[in-house]
């Protein structure tokens, strides 16, 4: 049994933004980490391994840099890392990037009893796209939104949360999972962990290794592949100085819960 | 002499980092003002490797290196004190006498569940009579038959009230002076040994400290670290490894408390600027982080000579010396940035400053650096 | 599937499609939203607009939507379709839409919708963009939108060619740091989920609604198209949010001493009409006044909702350090001279015991409004 994880290297939004004059976002100045959501898919595949005996595989595409990220989270307790990257896989939007990434799985293999898991979402787009967009060119069924996972022989009884509540799903391996931060504490890179983790199994899977598959085209890849386009980018106006309001009356109050509305912060 | 650090060593710091933050930074404050000891976070940092950094993994360690263990101390210490000397004291004065004197056998039987945090480990040489001058041991230990029979009492031990396991040293030989003194390996268990009342600190107040008492105390004979007469030299060697320790303690209390003092005046507005826009905050900042970078050069440097198994008593020496007293002057000067915040427990540094202040007495003084650095430059 | 070719964009001319999600038989608030919003674009592709719901015995709640704007209503009703699944709903929808071609299609950005949306988009190959807040057709009316909603030079805006007909769907984000405008060209049907709550409902109009078409498209569903199983839906009590991850923090300070069971009370009924939770200053905490686990402050803890409110709180240093990174605080305090008005986006200068009853009342009425 194997568990796959994709995970994604993402600028730290929780800090201090920096955005060029050009309205795009400036990526050196922020601090590289593994997307949060992530880590909880990481941290339910461990907790599985502890439990089974899986192999937990982690996946992630972006540029060679990403290494890093990747021996992080084998610190943690992965077995083994692919790293999916390639010029020609620039560009791409999120089902062009499910493409290439169900073409890597392809490559890794799912067989019966294996699962699939991935982070509700990424923190630098927030689409919570990719995960169900795999599980749909892998053909495989999918359970996102996932609050707690149990195991019994291939079939997986998942909390799947909702806004006003939860549904309980049955799923029979093999399967794609989306997990939220409510699943699970990410544990911690171990020190032996870590001094273990330049000699695990790395692999850089390129365009030529999985350009046979037939979810790797050319018009389905990359930018050219991306049936979205970036139309605009900007900023919102800054955040001025305080505002002080006139008066304290009726009217003062129903001018703030008018401005509070207008930016939708109510 | 190289000052990057590897892929591992970056890896492990941020682990620390994120790990102090999240688990020790928050306890911080209680476990200063209750005395409380963190029994939860040794837990936390046994299943993550911590309590055995630098050992082989063949004993349970997690198979890193001694910069490895000396950057936990420190980042620990950035954010608490006291669980930066509980690390030290179990790793260096306990785990590393055991590991680089002990038999195979004692490796087995002790080291796994030292090195996994299972169990804390402890020192015990100061005696009331015999605290720089470790020479005059009064504890004395007597063999009979298959056993030691120790009587007498240890001061001042850290981790005292909560180790499971010490090395102790005590006098087989009472005429040959340093040549009678022998360690051993005591189990809490072990029938005569006790443990004396918390001693009520300034600082570290979450560390424990306490008497151990040796009333008939059995040790059987096994229980002999190294040969019989050469306690003393064990117990310098440990002491060389355990100033790494505590030098890095002391750079992390001074280096937290420049990190507080530069957060802090960036934002605290007198006669409408910034603490920071004054400069005299920005001389104080310079020279405070220009005396951590230093001892953290020294720190580094007798680390890594110790894990390439180069002489580094005098560069530990100098690098506990130096950092103890950067530590004490640095966070003295955070205390007087902050003003009348600085002096409550509203914020940490108060605490950094009476943390700090230990560091130039335990594991020898200052004073004793000094005798240590001179003689080896042949200054006797 | 293999004759299907969602590139050949001129086939797609099936009008302004809906995804209106009901759960449990009840329709949620969101449709209403999106079938009003949808109506705008409809308008502006000069095409129809259509609900599409899919349940089991459902027809009955479709009408409503009319009311709202939609001139007809796909109802797709099988004893399978009774509660959600991503199996069974990506069937039909993908199906229907193959067959009927709409040129626009929108789902609620709810966990359900952000579930199936990308599942349809991946099966159906054609692009959708996540968790939209603002939706055009009409350039003119997006370069009014850029105008007042961004930073861009107006030689930039200006510079945006007039004829463009795609969607433009815009979001946030990297956490809101950042907005983008989306497109989708060379497929049909253009897709987005959008944020529930953001988009305006239209007057409910009783005769539309009666007008309003019902139509059942053929499909098929059988238990082998259906790869999960629900075994339960639990409605949850009362959502418990704790202060760090709470969405709204309304916090008392020492301004509340002159009667502090009020105080409270009024800070509790705001968190309660802004979805948010009562955090309190040290003053607060240190009088016993409420626990320390409400604490904001370098002692306490330290948060970043969207709207933090601070009631009667000074504005020390240590408090600060707690909450000024809120993307929205707004301060009521007596003192025009509290620190606390430095730190807020809005101030208001004045009795929090006068001042807050009225805010309560006027963002109820804001919010009713929407």
């Amino acid at each position: 049994m194997k568990i796959i994880v994709c995970v994604k290297q993402v600028p730290d939004t929780s800090g201090k933004v920096a955005v060029n004059p050009d309205g795009t976002l400036n990526r050196a100045s922020m601090a590289a980490i593994t997307n949060p959501d992530d880590l909880n898919a990481v941290e339910a595949a461990l907790t599985l391994k502890e439990q089974t005996g899986a192999e937990v595989v982690i996946v992630s595409m972006g540029p060679p840099p990403a290494e890093a990220m990747l021996r992080e989270v084998m610190a943690r307790g992965a077995d083994r890392a692919v790293l999916v990257s390639a010029r020609e896989f620039g560009g791409s939007d999120t089902y062009a990037t499910s493409q290439i990434l169900a073409a890597a799985i392809n490559k890794i293999g799912i067989e019966d009893e294996d699962i699939v898991m991935c982070g509700r979402q990424a923190i630098d787009g927030d689409t919570a796209q990719v995960g169900p967009q795999i599980a749909e060119k892998l053909g495989l069924p999918q359970v996102s939104y996932a609050a707690d996972i149990k195991k019994d022989g291939n079939t997986l009884t998942i909390k799947r949360m909702l806004e006003d509540g939860y549904m309980t799903i049955k799923v029979k391996t093999p399967c794609l999972i989306t997990c939220i931060k409510e699943l699970n504490e990410p544990r911690y890179m171990s020190v032996g962990g870590i001094f273990e983790c330049y000699e695990k199994p790395f692999e850089i899977l390129d365009y030529n290794a999985l350009k046979d598959d037939p979810l790797i085209d050319a018009t389905t890849i990359g930018l050219k592949g991306s049936p979205t386009n970036i139309f605009k980018s900007f900023t919102p106006p800054q955040k001025g100085v305080g505002m002080m309001m006139e008066g304290a009356d009726k009217d003062t109050c129903d001018k703030l819960a008018g401005m509070l509305a207008a930016k939708h912060l109510i | 002499m190289d000052f990057h650090l590897s892929k591992e060593q970056e890896m492990v710091r941020k682990m620390y980092r994120e790990f102090a933050e999240n688990e020790v930074k928050p306890l911080a404050e209680e476990l200063d003002e209750e005395e409380r000891f963190p029994y939860e976070t040794v837990e936390k940092m046994g299943k993550l490797g911590m309590m055995g950094i630098y050992f082989p993994k063949k004993y349970g360690g997690a198979g890193g290196d001694v910069l490895s263990y000396a950057m936990c101390v420190e980042e620990l210490s950035k954010v608490c004190g006291t669980t930066g000397v509980v690390v030290s004291a179990h790793t260096s004065l306990c785990c590393a006498p055991i590991y680089e004197h002990g038999t195979e056998e004692q490796k087995m039987k002790y080291l796994p569940d030292l090195l996994s945090g299972k169990k804390i480990g402890a020192f015990g040489l100061t005696e009331p009579n015999a605290g720089t001058d470790a020479s005059g041991q009064q504890t004395v230990a007597v063999l009979e038959g298959d056993h030691y029979v120790l009587n007498g009492s240890k001061c001042f031990i850290t981790n005292g009230n909560v180790a499971d396991t010490f090395v102790v040293f005590a006098m087989t030989d009472p005429k040959a002076g340093n040549h009678g003194i022998s360690a051993f390996i005591v189990e809490k268990s072990f029938p005569g040994f006790s443990t004396g009342k918390h001693e009520k600190k300034m600082g570290i107040r979450g560390s424990s400290t306490c008497d151990l008492i040796f009333e008939d105390c059995i040790v059987p004979k096994e229980n002999l670290l190294g040969q019989e007469g050469k306690g003393f030299k064990i117990a310098m060697m440990t002491l060389d490894g355990g100033r790494i320790g505590i030098a890095a303690q002391a750079l992390g209390l001074g280096e937290g408390a420049v990190e507080e003092a530069i957060k802090y005046t960036q934002e605290r507005v007198q006669f409408k600027k910034r603490l920071s826009q004054f400069q005299n905050t920005q001389f104080q900042i310079a020279d405070m982080h220009t005396r951590m970078q230093a001892a953290q050069f020294l720190v580094y440097n007798a680390a890594m000579k110790k894990e390439n198994h180069e002489p580094y008593s005098m560069d530990a020496a100098m690098a506990k010396l130096f950092a103890a007293e950067a530590a004490s002057d640095v966070t003295r000067r955070a205390v007087q940035l902050f003003g009348g915040y600085g002096y409550t427990r509203e914020y940490p540094v108060e605490r950094m400053m009476r943390d700090a202040k230990i560091t130039e007495i335990y594991e020898g003084t200052s004073e004793v650096q000094r005798m240590v650095i001179s003689s080896h430059l042949g200054v006797k | 599937m293999s004759t299907f070719n969602s590139s050949d964009i001129a086939a797609f001319n099936g009008g302004v499609w809906v995804f209106c999600e009901q759960r449990q038989g009840e329709m949620m608030p969101t449709s209403f939203e999106l079938i009003s919003e949808g109506r705008k674009l409809a308008d502006e592709l000069n095409t129809k607009l259509y609900g599409l719901l899919l349940g089991d015995k459902v027809e009955g709640i479709a009408k409503e939507l009319g009311g709202y704007g939609a001139d007809g209503v796909y109802v797709c009703e099988n004893p399978l379709l009774a509660n959600y699944t991503t199996d069974g709903y990506t069937k039909v929808i993908c199906d229907v839409i193959e067959e009927l071609k709409p040129e626009v299609m929108l789902f609620g950005a709810t966990n359900i919708g952000r579930d199936l949306g990308p599942r349809c988009a991946a099966r159906l190959h054609t692009g959708l963009c996540a968790d939209c807040t603002h939706l055009d057709i009409d350039v003119p009316k997006y370069k009014e939108f850029l105008r007042s909603s961004s930073t861009l030079a107006d030689k930039m805006i200006d510079s945006i060619p007039e004829d463009d007909r795609n969607l433009k769907m815009t979001r946030p984000a990297f956490g809101g740091h950042l907005m983008a405008t989306i497109i989708c060209p060379r497929f049909r049907p253009a897709m987005a989920t959008v944020r529930p709550g953001v988009m305006k409902k239209n007057e409910f109009n009783q005769a539309k609604a009666d007008a309003c078409e019902i139509i059942k498209p053929s499909f098929t569903l059988t238990q082998a198209d259906m790869e999960t199983e629900v075994v339960e839906i639990v409605k949850a009590a009362k959502k418990l949010v704790d202060l760090i991850g709470a969405d709204v923090v309304v916090s008392v300070g020492r301004g509340i001493s002159k009667d502090v069971e009020t105080g409270i009370k009024l800070a509790e009924e705001l968190a309660e009409v802004l979805g948010g939770v009562v955090g309190a200053s040290r003053a607060v905490v240190d009088s016993g006044w409420m626990s320390a686990d409400h604490q904001v402050g370098q002692t306490g803890k330290t948060v970043h909702p969207r709207i933090y409110v601070a009631l009667g709180i000074s504005g020390a240093i240590q408090h600060k350090a707690g909450m000024q990174d809120s993307e929205c605080i707004i301060a009521v305090n007596k003192n025009e001279n509290a620190p606390i008005f430095e730190t807020a986006d809005y101030g208001i200068c004045g009795d929090l015991f006068k001042v807050t009853p009225m805010l309560i009342e006027a963002i109820k009425s804001a919010q009713a409004a929407k």
